[in-house]
């Protein structure tokens, strides 16, 4: 077991998101977690990352899992949209986590960061600026940056939203391939039928939540899709 | 031209030009991430609190101003982050409220309890600067100099940091790395930076100090080391340029400094369209 949620009541001030959940996963499995809007998927990313503290219940990492060993890939804010950097600035900063009071970057970080650049394809647009990267471009360069902070567990909050069909297939592609490499993949996902066709467990968040492998979901849910 | 070498024969006036060449340094340096973080404000509202708790130290009679002036900028400085990052309470509004109460507790100070014979005077130069930099103090000049040094290097210390902090906060925050204590120190930072600008450019000028240069090279570079290192120097040419006009046909140095900025930032914007334009096609 890799992360262990348990009796989960989370939301904000006085008003309840989400109540009771809890769930399990072991190292290497994809979890989708859908839900209507303003359900809390994003919510339960954000206190699983330790960006918010649960109302109540539990969040225990095990595994030797260590906080500077999660990558995170956040949906993109506005200070983003103009931000005079490039890509290689914007992935190397993932490997920031390590670094603790040491000012720079050494050669193993800029090894790491190349890999990183690789696997996702956008090693040749390394001095390129990312304010002026395509969407789907921009998106992988924040994954590679979440795979320089981490090599064990990744959380992606909508990683496709806003990109073409094209794009869309690429990212769906990477994560998968990451996930194959024994990285636990955590994603929120609007689209049921990627979740069904990449995870193997299903997290669904709302009035009722449900938590179980991919079979379990279509045999509950089945002859409703 | 031979004017300007016989003034730099004085000692203190090429002491007082190299502080004013630092503190533009400075400013332009912090100012990239203060514009990029949405924080241009905040630097707004600190000079209010700087020039307020100016007033104070002058009615106090103190010896040296800045005891008072720096220790309250910087707290001023991390409540206004603190609020900030609360949603609860309106930033904005917070900000402005502490800069016009700031304003106005100052100059009535300054008016009720004054000694000075040219109240009018003492405002106008703690507003918009000394009239000439010839008119700094020598410590001024000396704790400026060290505080300046500090300043820069702090800043290419947690250089990689600020970058992260400032791009993307929450993953930052997620990834492990302590978010909050860079913006508190970047919140510090700031307040030392308007401090001393203060005695440059005055309380109401010392905004354009820290905004234009990183405007200027945000219209041209884009990557942030590329304008954080030009900023900085353009920031550089510019006070340098604003200083010698100034010492040169007696006008004020501040006014003068940010006339200079305001060039430089026109130029960087046609400089940039037309980049853009050859690049484009």
């Amino acid at each position: 077991m890799i992360l262990e949620c348990k009796n989960l009541k989370l939301g904000y001030e006085s008003k309840t998101v989400i109540s009771d959940l809890s769930f399990s996963l072991e190292k290497g499995d994809y979890l989708s977690i859908i839900g209507e809007n303003g359900s809390g998927k994003s919510t339960l990313m954000k206190t699983v990352l330790g960006l918010m503290k649960p109302m109540s219940g539990e969040i225990i990492f095990s595994d030797g899992l260590k906080k500077n060993e999660i990558g995170y890939l956040p949906q993109q804010t506005v200070v983003q949209k103009d931000f005079p950097a490039s890509v290689e600035e914007v992935v190397m900063s993932g490997c920031l986590n390590k670094k603790g009071f040491h000012p720079f970057y050494s050669k193993s970080d800029r090894e790491k960061c190349a890999y990183a650049m690789k696997s996702v394809g956008i090693s040749d647009l390394r001095k390129k600026s990312y304010r002026q990267l395509s969407g789907g471009q921009q998106q992988r360069t924040l994954l590679a940056r979440a795979l320089c902070a981490t090599g064990k567990m990744l959380l992606l909050d909508e990683p496709v939203t806003g990109l073409d069909t094209e794009s869309e297939n690429v990212m769906y592609y990477l994560i998968n391939a990451l996930n194959k490499q024994g990285i636990t993949v955590i994603m929120i996902t609007h689209d049921l039928s990627a979740a069904l066709k990449y995870s193997n467990k299903i997290l669904s968040v709302g009035e009722e939540n449900f938590f179980g492998t991919k079979e379990e979901y279509l045999e509950k849910f089945g002859g409703e899709i | 031209m031979s004017a300007l070498q016989y003034y730099f024969t004085f000692p203190f006036v090429r002491y007082a030009f190299i502080t004013g060449a630092l503190i533009s340094l400075c400013s332009a340096l912090l100012g990239v991430t203060l514009v990029l973080k949405r924080f241009s404000y905040i630097g707004d509202g600190l000079s209010h609190v700087a020039f307020g708790a100016l007033a104070i130290a002058s009615v106090m009679n103190l010896s040296d101003n800045m005891l008072i002036i720096l220790p309250v900028t910087v707290a001023a400085a991390v409540l206004l982050l603190k609020t900030g990052s609360n949603s609860k309470i309106n930033g904005d509004a917070m900000i402005a409220m502490i800069s016009v109460a700031s304003l106005a507790i100052g100059y009535l100070l300054m008016n009720v309890f004054s000694m000075s014979s040219n109240i009018t005077g003492d405002v106008c130069s703690t507003l918009f600067g000394s009239a000439s930099i010839l008119t700094l103090s020598k410590a001024d000049v000396i704790i400026s100099a060290v505080l300046s040094a500090v300043v820069i290097l702090v800043f290419v210390l947690f250089y990689n940091k600020i970058f992260t902090v400032t791009f993307d906060e929450n993953f930052a925050r997620a990834t492990g790395i302590k978010a909050g204590s860079y913006n508190l120190l970047i919140a510090v930072l700031i307040a030392v930076i308007i401090v001393l600008g203060m005695n440059l450019v005055g309380s109401l000028l010392i905004s354009a100090l820290v905004i234009f240069p990183a405007l200027s090279a945000m219209s041209v570079f884009n990557n942030f080391k590329k304008v954080t290192v030009f900023s900085a120097v353009l920031s550089l040419v510019c006070s340098s340029v604003g200083m010698i006009i100034s010492i040169l046909s007696s006008v004020p140095v501040g006014s003068m400094i940010v006339v200079a900025d305001l060039v430089g930032f026109i130029i960087c914007l046609a400089a940039g369209s037309i980049k853009n334009k050859l690049s484009g096609e």
